[in-house]
């Protein structure tokens, strides 16, 4: 048994041997020839174009850009480790020489680094876009189920959809300023409307393919879960959301990739922290350098972008029951 | 001597279309035996599911209707289990899974955990799926999902298992190993079976009684056929039985002579194209 599955092992390296040598080759050498004449086009059209802050950045200048960026960020983090061992010291010196004074801890309060600045766009879009499939989910689900649900709402539904995020941005803005209002805040009232106004206009393609997949469920399976008897409680979870799962993801992949368009833009208008600030702070700074920090910028959010779809594609590859649509 | 155990009385249903109500059937009515083997045969479109629907409550009749064991069927329920053509399992579950959903729907209180394994492995093997309990549907062949589907109604022990043309999808030796497996197991289980079929060798093989019905609007039924055959029965024995074959070719006068199927003008416009078709092939 052990030598049959040896050699089998064996002879399917063997096959799989040449199929790699081309195959992967080729899938290695085509992007990298894409992405060098990219750069060749790009690094000899940039010096050609003359802006206010200096001829617009090459590859070069980006890439010594990326780096400054990130010993700023290493800077900036031994300045708070600084700050922090010498407020201990402070404090413990205090309470050498007073025992009865009480130790206070300030927080360090040095500028966001453009690392930081991801992280709180990453935490931003992802607590939206979870908001978002909270409200979305449930409601497609009703909306799937009722036909009447449907009529009444679908009208909303398609108004609401097509509005740009920065229609809403104003009225979240005005809305959270006056509704939230609390002496000791959990979280900041510009995470708060950057979440909101994610939210609102990434939870329209969610909604709308979750009632889709709901409603047209197949009616043997309908009529299967009637012969049970299953009460509505065990038809929505043993019938309807398996069913509707395969279509439920299509529409979460294209939500969440709404989600972090309609962020960057929230954060640069509303100054709220994350990515979309840093591109405005850098535009009104106005250095030499200005233009290629936003170019940085611009590659990291095309980048998240791109791997919070891998992420979102892995989950659906998973939880697809169908293999016969293939998921890509 | 055997009792009165389904009774179908004077059902009659209208469909409400654009064009005013369409009478499917009318006046259809039969009496069913406990343990009987009952096979609807007729043209297509004359309303054999509709019967069959009723029967399980997912159709309500216009007229009469249905009862078993002496009340009115209103609603579908898993003592009218139904096997229907398109195997209708779920395509995320496993085999197991699938007859565990109905296991546990039916015997939610009765059963003890380890019963319903049991239970659920029991019915499994009856209909030869023991070698592939946990394969999804997608991993297995047609006839398999549709052995998996007589399982899954199988496990809810009803009083009359209501087949929809279950073997109508398969292809012909699936088919005839699917017919054993089903004479196997009424004969260990004798349940009453209602069984839709287009093909007259499986009525006159698997039945009892073959219940003919005439061509619709308002189709009802023609004639009953007893089918006087000592069980069990063996296809290849019967093939040149002399009385089988006279069972068989009352079938097909039934539906070929007495209810000539006159053509409407949907078919006759194919069969148009297809002439057509073959002229042009010429």
């Amino acid at each position: 048994m052990t030598t049959q599955t040896k050699s089998h092992v064996l002879s399917s390296l063997n096959l799989s041997m040449p199929k790699f040598n081309t195959s992967m080759l080729l899938a290695l050498l085509l992007p990298t020839i894409g992405i060098s004449l990219f750069l060749m086009m790009w690094s000899a059209a940039a010096p050609k174009i003359d802006t206010s802050l200096g001829a617009f950045p090459g590859p070069a200048q980006v890439w010594e850009q990326t780096l400054t960026l990130w010993d700023e960020h290493i800077q900036e983090r031994e300045k708070e480790e600084a700050f922090y061992i010498r407020q201990e010291e402070r404090n413990a010196q205090r309470a050498a020489q007073d025992p009865s004074y009480e130790v206070k801890i300030r927080s360090y309060t040095g500028k966001a680094t453009f690392i930081d600045q991801i992280g709180t766009s990453l935490v931003t879009v992802l607590a939206g876009f979870v908001l978002a499939s909270l409200i979305a989910i449930p409601l497609g689900i009703f909306i799937g189920l009722s036909e009447r649900l449907n009529q009444a709402v679908n009208p909303i539904i398609q108004v609401f959809k097509p509005v740009s995020p920065l229609a809403w941005l104003p009225l979240v803005t005005m809305v959270v300023s006056a509704v939230y209002v609390s002496e000791d805040p959990l979280f900041e009232k510009s995470f708060i409307t950057s979440l909101i106004t994610v939210s609102l206009c990434s939870l329209w393609p969610t909604l709308l393919n979750t009632a889709v997949g709901v409603a047209n469920i197949d009616k043997d399976l309908m009529n299967v879960s009637q012969v049970l008897r299953l009460s509505t409680l065990t038809h929505i979870r043993k019938i309807v959301l398996p069913s509707s799962i395969p279509m439920m993801f299509t529409g979460l992949r294209l939500s969440i990739g709404i989600a972090w368009m309609v962020l960057i833009a929230a954060e640069m208008l509303a100054q709220n922290p994350g990515l979309g600030k840093f591109v405005w702070d850098e535009f009104q700074n106005g250095s030499s350098n200005s233009l290629a920090r936003i170019i940085v910028a611009v590659l990291t959010i095309g980048f998240v972008g791109y791997c919070l779809d891998r992420i979102m594609l892995l989950i659906q590859q998973r939880v697809n029951w169908d293999k016969s649509t293939q998921v890509r | 001597m055997s009792k009165l155990h389904l009774e179908l009385s004077a059902i009659g249903i209208e469909f409400p279309t654009p064009k005013g109500a369409f009478r499917a059937l009318a006046n259809v009515n039969l009496k069913i035996n406990k343990g009987e083997f009952i096979s609807l045969i007729g043209h297509s479109g004359c309303g054999k599911s509709t019967v069959l629907n009723i029967i399980a409550g997912l159709h309500q009749a216009t007229e009469g209707g249905a009862v078993l064991d002496g009340k009115e069927v209103n609603e579908p329920g898993p003592e009218r289990a139904v096997v229907f053509q398109n195997h209708s399992l779920l395509p995320w579950l496993t085999a197991y899974e699938n007859v565990e959903l109905a296991v546990n729907q039916v015997f939610k209180n009765t059963m003890s955990k380890k019963e319903k394994r049991e239970w659920i492995e029991h019915n499994l093997e009856l209909v030869h799926m023991s070698h592939a309990l946990h394969k999804r549907p997608d991993e297995i062949s047609g006839g398999m999902k549709q052995r998996v589907g007589i399982a899954r109604a199988l496990s809810m022990q009803p009083q009359v298992l209501l087949m929809d043309e279950p073997f109508g999808a398969l292809d012909a030796l699936t088919r005839a190993h699917l017919q054993d497996s089903l004479m196997e197991i009424q004969a260990q289980l004798g349940n009453t079976v209602v069984m839709i079929t287009h093909d007259v060798d499986e009525a006159v093989l698997l039945s009892d009684r073959i219940v003919m019905m005439t061509n619709g609007p308002a189709a009802t039924v023609g004639e009953i056929l007893k089918i006087d055959l000592p069980r069990p029965r063996n296809r290849i024995a019967l093939a040149d039985d002399p009385t089988y074959n006279h069972y068989r070719s009352a079938v097909l006068k039934f539906l070929y002579e007495k209810q000539k199927k006159i053509e409407d003008i949907k078919s006759a416009s194919q069969s148009v194209g297809i002439k057509k078709a073959t002229s042009e092939v010429a």
